[in-house]
C-alpha cells in the first residue's frame, strides 16, 4: 500500500532521513522506533506529503504522493503533538472535518469519539484542552474516516492509563480489519501485542526491518523492547538509548 | 474551496478585529462628510487616508491572521486537499472579510455622499490596494516561519511603498528635471500601487487642473478608456503576481 523509494532528505545540516526505501502492506502493523531525531517523523510527514523529499519517491496505493492530494482520503494521521485552530470547538472541528472529506454518516467510525467521551466536550473550544484530551481528539479525529491507513506518532504519549489500553483496543480491532498502521513510539511495551514488523531508523538511516517472529528467533527474547535492547547490544548502536528506555518503564 | 474560505471567514469574524476596522472607516468617512462642505474636498481627505491605512492594514492583518491559522493549515494538510487550495481558500476568506470591512465601512458613505466618477475611482483603488497589499503579505507570511521576521518584512514592505517610493521618486524627478520625464513618472508610477491609485483618483478631480502641463498630459491619458485599462491591467497584475509567488512557495514548502 506504500512504497517508499530511496528518500533523501536533508535539512541545513542535519541529514533527516538518508536513502530510506521500504514497502508496507495490507495488514502489517509496522513499528517505527529508534531515538529522538532519527527521522521517524520526518518519514511520516513525508508519506503524508507535508515534507517534500530532496530526492526519491513515495507511492501510496500505486499513486506518487506528489501528484495528486486525494491519496490522503485513505489515511487517518495522528500528529506527535495535535495541534488545532484556537476559536474552534471540538464539535465544530469533527463537523468541519466531515465536511470536507465528504464522508457519509453511516461510514464514520464513532468509537472513539464515544469511549473517550468526547462527545459531552462538543462545546468546549480547543484551546482550554489538556494535553492528554487534545491526543484524544487527535485519535478520535484519525480513526473517524474509516481510513484503510493508520500512521499515529506517538499514540499512547500523555493519555492516561484507561484510555491508552482504549486506544490500544481500538488499534487491535482495526488490526484484524486488514489495515495498514504505522505506529512510533517510543513506550516499547504499549507495541508489543500490536505489531507485526519493526522498523529501527538512526541518524536517517533504516537500520533494520524484520517481522516480528523473526526478531524473536534472532534475539530469542520474546518482548519486543528486551529484543531490540539485544539487537542494539550486539550491533552497539546507541545501546545507551535502549538502556533508557527500559530504564524508564521499571 | 468556498468551503473552505467559509471557515476561514468564520474564524475572522469571531476575532472582531474586522468589525473595527469597519467602524473606524466609517466614522472617518462620515464624519469627513458631514465637516467639509465640499464633497470633492473630503474625498481629497479620504484619499490621503485611503492610501495608507489600507495598505497597512491589509498587511498586517494578513500576515497575523496567517500565523494564527497556521494550525488550521496544519489539519488542512493531512487531508485530502492540495496546497494550492489550502492557500487560495485562505487568500480568498481574508480577502473577503478586508473587502466587505473597505465596502461596508468607506463604499457606503461614499456611494451616499459622492456618487460621481471621483467617489468610484476612489473605491475602486481602496479595493484594489486591499487585495494588493493582502497578496503581498502572503508572500512575507509564507516565505517567514518566524513570526516577528514575517510582521517585521510586512511592515518594512509597506514603509517602502507608502513612504521610502515617493521620496526616491522625487529625488529621480529633481536629479533629472532638465529632460522631459512625464512618460517615465507614469512608468515609475505602475511600479508602486498606491501611487498609481493617488494620480488615479487625483486626476478625477478639479484639482489636476493646478497640475500644469503634466497634469494636462496625465488626465489626456487617465482620462482615456486606454488609461482606465492600463489602471486596471497594472493594479490586476499587482494582486496576482504577488499571489502566484506566494503559492509556489507554499507548494515547495515542508511544513
Amino acid at each position: 500500500m506504500i512504497r517508499i523509494e530511496k528518500i533523501h532528505k536533508r535539512f541545513r545540516r542535519l541529514q533527516a532521513l538518508d536513502d530510506i526505501s521500504c514497502f508496507f502492506g495490507k495488514g502489517q502493523v509496522v513499528a517505527l522506533i529508534g531515538p529522538n531525531g532519527s527521522g521517524k517523523t520526518t518519514l511520516i510527514k513525508c508519506i503524508l506529503g507535508m515534507v517534500k523529499p530532496d530526492s526519491g519517491q513515495i507511492f501510496v496505493n500505486q499513486l506518487p504522493v506528489e501528484k495528486d492530494p486525494a491519496y490522503r482520503a485513505s489515511i487517518g494521521y495522528m500528529p506527535q503533538i495535535g495541534r488545532y485552530p484556537d476559536n474552534m470547538r471540538i464539535g465544530h472541528l469533527f463537523r468541519m472535518m466531515k465536511n470536507i472529506r465528504q464522508v457519509p454518516d453511516n461510514e464514520l467510525d464513532t468509537d472513539l469519539l464515544v469511549k473517550f467521551n468526547l462527545v459531552s466536550l462538543f462545546e468546549k473550544p480547543l484551546r482550554t484542552l489538556s494535553g492528554g484530551t487534545r491526543q484524544k481528539v487527535s485519535a478520535a479525529l484519525a480513526f473517524y474516516f474509516n481510513p484503510d491507513i493508520l500512521i499515529l506518532d506517538e499514540p499512547t504519549a500523555g493519555l492516561d492509563p484507561l484510555s491508552s489500553e482504549i486506544l490500544k483496543e481500538k488499534i487491535m480491532e482495526e488490526k484484524k480489519k486488514e489495515k495498514l498502521i504505522l505506529i512510533t513510539s517510543h513506550i516499547l511495551s504499549d507495541l508489543d501485542d500490536l505489531t507485526t514488523d519493526v522498523i529501527y531508523m538512526q541518524d536517517g538511516k533504516l537500520v533494520f526491518y524484520k517481522d516480528i517472529n523473526t526478531l524473536q528467533q534472532e534475539t530469542g527474547e520474546e518482548k519486543l523492547g528486551k529484543a531490540i535492547a539485544h539487537v542494539m547490544k550486539t550491533e552497539k548502536r546507541e545501546a545507551l538509548w535502549i538502556d533508557e528506555v527500559l530504564a524508564d518503564k521499571k | 474551496m468556498l468551503k473552505l474560505s467559509r471557515y476561514v471567514l468564520y474564524d475572522i469574524l469571531r476575532s472582531k478585529v474586522i468589525i473595527a476596522y469597519a467602524l473606524f472607516l466609517g466614522v472617518i468617512t462620515f464624519s469627513l462628510f458631514s465637516l467639509e462642505d465640499n464633497e470633492s474636498k473630503a474625498i481629497l481627505s479620504l484619499l490621503n487616508i485611503v492610501l495608507i491605512i489600507i495598505p497597512l492594514m491589509s498587511m498586517i492583518f494578513t500576515t497575523i491572521h496567517y500565523y494564527n491559522s497556521y494550525e488550521f493549515i496544519e489539519l488542512l494538510l493531512a487531508q485530502p486537499m492540495g496546497r494550492g487550495r489550502i492557500l487560495l481558500s485562505e487568500y480568498g476568506g481574508v480577502a473577503i472579510s478586508l473587502v466587505t470591512a473597505f465596502w461596508t465601512g468607506a463604499g457606503i458613505p461614499v456611494l451616499l455622499y459622492a456618487f460621481n466618477p471621483t467617489g468610484m475611482a476612489l473605491l475602486f483603488t481602496g479595493t484594489c490596494l486591499t487585495l494588493i497589499f493582502t497578496s503581498l503579505a502572503f508572500v512575507t507570511a509564507v516565505r517567514a516561519r518566524d513570526k516577528a521576521r514575517g510582521i517585521g518584512m510586512a511592515l518594512l514592505l509597506w514603509f517602502y511603498f507608502a513612504l521610502i517610493y515617493d521620496g526616491l521618486i522625487l529625488m529621480i524627478l529633481f536629479t533629472f528635471s532638465d529632460y522631459p520625464m512625464e512618460k517615465a513618472t507614469l512608468a515609475l508610477a505602475a511600479l508602486n500601487p498606491i501611487d498609481l491609485g493617488r494620480i488615479f483618483i487625483m486626476l478625477k478631480m478639479d484639482i489636476s487642473a493646478l497640475m500644469g502641463y503634466t497634469g494636462a498630459l496625465y488626465k489626456q491619458f487617465f482620462g482615456s478608456a486606454q488609461g482606465i485599462l492600463f489602471t486596471t491591467a497594472i493594479m490586476l497584475a499587482w494582486i496576482i503576481a504577488p499571489l502566484l509567488i506566494a503559492l509556489r512557495m507554499f507548494r515547495k514548502k515542508d511544513l
